[in-house]
């Protein structure tokens, strides 16, 4: 019916949401966080998502990587609903298609590097040499096949991100989910996270979105979508983007 | 069109048995000393428990020997050879203790790991196996407390009767033995028992909460 005809038009969107509204009970208030967002995103593109804190940016973030239910609305990930999804299916969804970077990388303590990068790969049924293969080859992708046997304690904050992006890219996901990936990095650092996250979307044809409030990320994304007090401010493309970076950094 | 769409989406695999076995292994391994602490909590309640049974198994031996009069020991009803309301009181106590102790430990193995189960979910694992996961680790640990504390339990209560009763408790040997070691037995599979209950609601609520709550709980 009506979901024949958006399959038709909608091959190139990897990501659309609908009407999505989140509410969190806080005591005795409900506390809106999204108050109906419709995006839509095409594959390989490289989005950010900027707002400011408390702007719910980080709860869309967990509604489209299927890390929480929206109170209303729905998700669609390559034109599939993600409501109508079996928990083993949501599961499976965020093992092959999503991988997920944080800002305070959550790598498991206690696993080495290589450990981090397999993890997901164990969850897909991949054999113990093929995953000790691949994870060696994500390491030297992200330059850290020297490390791979440190734990994350033992790894400077630019280098355990860069160990989580190794680790999204563990099962080859079509989506890459980045929450203020440069977040707690310094300025340099950051850079490098930003250029590895732009390489992974323009060679693997990766989709890219990365809630953020990082200027720098602005330069290599293609579209921008503002988020504030729940709603989607605007959309801008990068075209319109440049003339404004200027001016902000010429204001510094 | 959902179905040429969805016929994409598969369930996710599950992991065989051996896997996640393996992986609370390592886990319980890497955290060798954070796991001992709460092995340890378990230890002292099983020993606790063991000690004060198998005490009032040997006093009773004892009086049977030497008869009451001989018997060094506050405890009123001993003549009787049977188990005294004090020794209830501890024994009850001593279960309390052991039940309190060893859900507490678990309770806070679990929670303190609620933002690592989170991650384990958003790379694709599925609520069943994370559960499996703390439900092994913590029937492992449980099993390894209940089972060095049953000994120390027993061997402390040993060292205490050796010194009211001298050579004598080595004598009343066999005829305490067995219902010592059936309190052991007990304890044993108490302590384990009382492990995997303790850490099973905590692990289950956490491997049903959405990663992104899972995520956010901070300890």
């Amino acid at each position: 019916m009506a979901e024949a005809s958006i399959n038709k038009t909608n091959n190139d969107i990897a990501v659309r949401t609908v009407g999505v509204i989140k509410e969190y009970q806080m005591g005795g208030t409900i506390l809106r966080a999204l108050k109906g967002i419709d995006i839509e995103i095409k594959r390989g593109e490289y989005i950010s998502i900027m707002g400011p804190s408390g702007s719910g940016k980080s709860t869309l973030f967990n509604m489209i990587g299927a890390l929480d239910r929206p109170s209303a609305g729905t998700v669609y990930i390559d034109d599939v609903n993600l409501l109508e999804l079996s928990p083993s299916e949501i599961a499976w969804l965020r093992c092959w298609k999503i991988g997920y970077i944080f800002q305070t990388f959550n790598l498991i303590p206690v696993m080495t590097a290589l450990e981090n990068v397999t993890l997901p790969m164990i969850f897909a049924g991949v054999s113990a040499s093929e995953r000790r293969k691949k994870g060696m080859e994500l390491l030297a992708k992200v330059g850290l096949e020297q490390r791979a046997d440190h734990k994350p304690s033992e790894l400077s904050g630019g280098q355990q991100q860069r160990v989580a992006i190794a680790r999204s890219l563990a099962n080859g996901p079509s989506i890459i989910l980045a929450d203020e990936p440069t977040g707690n990095l310094d300025l340099r650092t950051g850079r490098d996270i930003i250029n590895i996250l732009r390489e992974m979307n323009k060679e693997e044809n990766v989709t890219v979105i990365s809630a953020t409030h990082d200027l720098k990320m602005l330069d290599v994304s293609d579209r921008v979508i503002y988020i504030r007090d729940g709603l989607v401010e605007q959309i801008k493309a990068r075209s319109e983007l440049k003339l404004e970076i200027g001016t902000i950094e010429g204001e510094q | 069109m959902a179905q040429g769409a969805k016929g994409e989406i598969r369930s996710q695999i599950e992991l065989p048995f051996t896997e996640a076995i393996r992986i609370s292994f390592q886990s319980l391994r890497i955290r060798f000393w954070r796991s001992m602490i709460t092995t340890a909590g378990i230890l002292l309640g099983i020993a606790f428990f063991v000690a004060v049974l198998s005490g009032a198994e040997i006093t009773r031996v004892m009086v049977e020997r030497r008869g009451s009069q001989a018997v060094i020991t506050a405890i009123d009803d001993v003549q009787t050879g049977r188990i005294s309301a004090q020794q209830i009181w501890l024994i009850v106590m001593s279960l309390i203790v052991c039940v309190v102790g060893i859900a507490n430990s678990m309770l806070m193995a679990v929670t303190e790991r609620f933002r690592e189960i989170g991650t384990m979910k958003c790379l694709g694992a599925l609520n069943k196996f994370v559960v499996e996961l703390f439900l092994l680790e913590s029937g492992f640990q449980g099993l390894a407390g209940a089972v060095i504390g049953a000994f120390v339990g027993f061997i402390s209560i040993m060292l205490l009767n050796l010194k009211d009763y001298g050579l004598d408790v080595f004598l009343g040997f066999p005829q305490y033995i067995l219902r010592v070691l059936m309190y052991m037995g007990i304890a044993c599979i108490l302590g384990m028992v009382l492990a995997v209950i303790g850490a099973a609601g905590p692990a289950y609520r956490a491997a049903q909460l959405p990663p992104a709550e899972a995520m956010r709980v901070e300890v």
